[in-house]
């Protein structure tokens, strides 16, 4: 075991296995081309929480870099629209963009009775040469009737990819024409793989059709006292179960969940929730605005991964109501799950304290599962998003600022307005100054890096030479991260948490998810085993 | 066998002067296949009589996998052999994916081969090298010697610059090179002399200069080449002339495309711009 200067709970990050950030940082950086180091120079930073650097995210990766993110398509169909259970997925294209995007994502449907799950099934044209010389507008024409008929939907979502934007298929005129001719709601998303320097773009667009097509359809009125949306949460592993039955404790109503375990119908009425709370800012804080705009739902920034940051969320929502019976309600919940918490918590702690994480994962994992980390002790000493902007990192407050670069203006940007009818300002003018006087924020996201450690080292879309000097140099005790960087990080006797499909485990969100966190990471711990594989050519 | 490919701007008269010289050369006995890459299919009208010929792309997708080479080929005028790669109708699909599609696919079905005995393959190509579809016919294997059809007007002269830069790009990774210009004239002031001087600034040469003779248009009313619908009047010969001409071309080269101010200047030169 590693016996240098260890990060201390409160301290800075000074040295690490006698290395300090900035000299990791220079060896990063070091004999790259001059571009390629000065691109990653904005990229790579040594953190300052009181007055984060600026860090240039959501550019492109250079080429060569193996770089662990998705396309346009796969951060709109496999992320954030794929979790609608009760609807049709299309994907109009060839096979493969299909096939591999069938039930990729650990992002679990478990629907009520009488409700029907597509999740199972994958949809697509299986486009042929023919159907690119020739068009493919008929081809898909077909396949939308052909599974309107066998299966009966509620509605159908239509998914462009690479080659139908090259050929200039419109799928939005053919939905068009199908919704009328079936009279059911079919929708199109132009959201072809290359859209964007990440699958970032596939969200925004996502957020996009959601709201234009499916927000605010049903006013079907809604009873419950407190209702709210969550956003950002997409049910891996079953992650929305946990936070929904915690809140349900609680007598808070979740009327749709964003992306995950989520109907259509509930979508179709989400806007008459009193709530709305992200927990991704990054791939759905669209949707929060828009609907703040339309329809007067305030939003705030939440997080369910970590016991102590659960207990903030819970208590926040709480405070956003200002009802006494609730808060009351709330604080018993959490004293109550904190009993079953803190015995496994303490016991854990006690075996890892001390020790380090990095976490090079999505757009909001990163940061929230530090929380995780820091419950049971252990300190992130390097993270980085894999697809995030600069928001993310620096907080809301450096929107003005950004730089609007030609990839982001390839990206509809909708113009949305308020509701004559619908809007209606879900907490008074007065009672809203009330609460921001005592400290309370809305629409806020104060980013990673103001929560980490001084000095910790941030690093955007890193790359594996980048994560192999990082192994090598700081020795972190575990790495969570994705499949893509997984085996490689394994080979290098460090064990490996995947954050976005948990590998096979899950859920971890709210107290009775963190307690499976923290057993999860004891024993990924307590194991030796990737220390004692010896590569053959060792032998 | 050569093979060669014809470019020029649109409306140039590309495929009226591509049939008439395919005529010229099936009058002296050799063995020549037309290859039409427009979408419009209309490559081979003159040679065909008119008959309607089925494109090998709506032959793919009618028949599938099952295709073979008489489905596609026809015999016209003196048994020259024509194809139709077709294409999607003008808005969808994507019509240079479709010429790679058939070119292959004549490949597949040996419409090359040996055994076949073909002198000549010509492809007739659209108007522009707009995507890599279309510059198909002049990547490496396929056709080897480019003719750019063109006249004295200032905008097929800039198209056929244009062409000449695609050329280049793909003289360098292949055997392909520029044959000549072929002047299908417009009765522009000086054009002969004009074509000529921009022929030798490219590097290369004006193979013919085509009158303007609207027996041309006479034959094509009646779906024929000239040379089919009346073998006698001068134009016929004039395209006979052609077709010797390529026959005994031997200078093949790499052409250097002008900047466009030394195009303009040129027309300058020549009077067009006073």
């Amino acid at each position: 075991m590693t016996t240098e200067t260890q990060p201390t709970e409160s301290g800075d990050i000074a040295a690490i296995e006698g290395v300090t950030p900035e000299q990791l940082r220079a060896q990063l950086l070091d004999g790259l081309p001059s571009k390629t180091q000065r691109k990653r120079a904005k990229q790579v930073l040594v953190n300052d929480p009181d007055s984060p650097p600026e860090i240039g995210a959501n550019s492109r990766t250079i080429p060569g870099i193996i770089t662990q993110r998705g396309c346009t398509y796969a951060g709109c169909r496999g992320v954030v629209i794929g979790p609608i259970h009760d609807i049709l997925h299309i994907t109009h294209g060839p096979v493969g963009c299909g096939y591999y995007s069938w039930m990729t994502r650990r992002n679990l449907a478990r629907p009520k009775p009488g409700e029907t799950n597509f999740m199972q099934y994958c949809m697509t044209t299986d486009m042929q040469e023919d159907h690119i010389v020739f068009g493919g507008e008929k081809r898909l024409a077909e396949a939308i009737r052909e599974a309107y008929r066998i299966f009966k939907p509620k509605a159908i979502s239509v998914y462009a990819t690479c080659p139908v934007g090259l050929i200039g298929d419109d799928i939005h005129a053919v939905c068009r024409q199908a919704k009328e001719e079936l009279g059911i709601n079919v929708f199109g998303f132009s959201c072809e793989g290359y859209k964007g320097v990440s699958q970032s773009a596939g969200h925004h667009i996502a957020n996009n059709g959601v709201f234009k097509h499916m927000v605010g359809l049903d006013d079907t009125p809604v009873e419950a006292p407190y209702k709210i949306n969550i956003f950002g949460e997409y049910n891996i592993g079953g992650d929305a179960w946990e936070i929904d039955t915690l809140l349900q404790k609680c007598g808070i109503k979740v009327l749709a969940t964003l992306s995950g375990d989520v109907s259509y119908d509930q979508i179709t009425q989400c806007h008459q929730a009193d709530l709305n709370v992200v927990m991704c800012h990054r791939s759905i804080n669209y949707m929060a605005e828009m609907m703040e705009k339309k329809f007067g739902i305030p939003w705030f920034k939440v997080n369910f991964l970590g016991a102590q940051s659960t207990a903030k969320s819970l208590r926040k929502i709480a405070q956003f109501f200002g009802d006494k019976v609730l808060i009351d309600r709330v604080e018993e919940v959490i004293a109550a799950e904190m009993a079953a918490v803190r015995p496994v918590q303490e016991e854990i702690k006690a075996k890892h304290q001390g020790k380090k994480a990095a976490l090079f994962v999505g757009g909001s994992r990163a940061h929230h599962y530090q929380d995780l980390f820091a419950d049971i002790g252990i300190t992130t000493v390097s993270a980085g998003y894999e697809f995030a902007h600069r928001d993310d990192y620096e907080g809301r407050d450096v929107l003005p600022n950004i730089k609007i670069d030609a990839d982001s203006r390839n990206i509809e940007e909708l113009d949305v307005e308020q509701d004559p009818v619908r809007f209606r300002p879900r907490i008074s003018p007065e009672a809203k100054a009330k609460l921001v006087e005592a400290g309370f924020t809305f629409s806020d996201y104060q980013g990673m890096m103001r929560e980490m450690k001084k000095r910790a080292l941030v690093i955007d879309d890193i790359s594996h030479h980048e994560l192999e000097t990082l192994i090598k140099t700081w020795k972190p005790d575990i790495i969570g991260s994705g499949i893509k960087d997984k085996f490689i990080i394994e080979k290098m006797g460090v064990p490996c948490k995947q954050l976005h499909s948990y590998d096979y485990g899950g859920p971890y969100a709210a107290f009775t998810g963190a307690i499976n966190f923290y057993k999860e990471i004891d024993r990924m711990l307590s194991t030796k085993v990737w220390s004692f594989v010896v590569p053959p050519w060792k032998n | 066998m050569r093979k060669i490919a014809i470019y020029g701007k649109g409306g140039i008269g590309k495929s009226t002067t591509t049939q008439n010289t395919v005529a010229g050369l099936v009058e002296m006995g050799r063995k020549v296949m037309v290859v039409g890459c427009d979408p419009k299919a209309d490559s081979t009208r003159l040679l065909l009589g008119g008959l309607a010929q089925k494109s090998v792309l709506d032959t793919l997708r009618e028949e599938g996998e099952d295709v073979e080479l008489e489905d596609i080929r026809s015999e016209g005028f003196c048994k020259s052999l024509c194809v139709e790669s077709g294409g999607p109708e003008p808005g969808v699909g994507c019509a240079g994916r479709g010429i790679i599609t058939s070119i292959n696919m004549l490949e597949q079905l040996g419409a090359y081969e040996e055994s076949v005995g073909l002198d000549y393959v010509f492809y007739d190509v659209l108007g522009d090298v707009v995507c890599g579809g279309f510059a198909m016919p002049i990547r490496e294997g396929k056709a080897e010697e480019i003719y750019i059809v063109c006249s004295g007007e200032m905008m097929a002269m800039y198209a056929a610059n244009n062409i000449c830069k695609g050329i280049v790009k793909f003289a360098k990774t292949g055997a392909v090179r520029l044959g000549g210009l072929i002047c299908n004239s417009r009765k522009v002031d000086r054009e002969r002399e004009l074509i000529e001087e921009l022929a030798s600034r490219l590097g290369t040469q004006m193979i013919h200069f085509v009158p303007r003779d609207n027996d041309v248009q006479r034959a094509e009313i009646n779906r024929k080449t000239v040379i089919e619908w009346n073998p006698e009047v001068p134009q016929a010969n004039e395209y006979r002339t052609l077709a010797k001409a390529i026959e005994g071309n031997t200078k093949k080269v790499i052409p250097t495309p002008l900047e466009i101010e030394e195009l303009e200047s040129l027309l300058m030169e020549y009077g067009l711009f006073s």
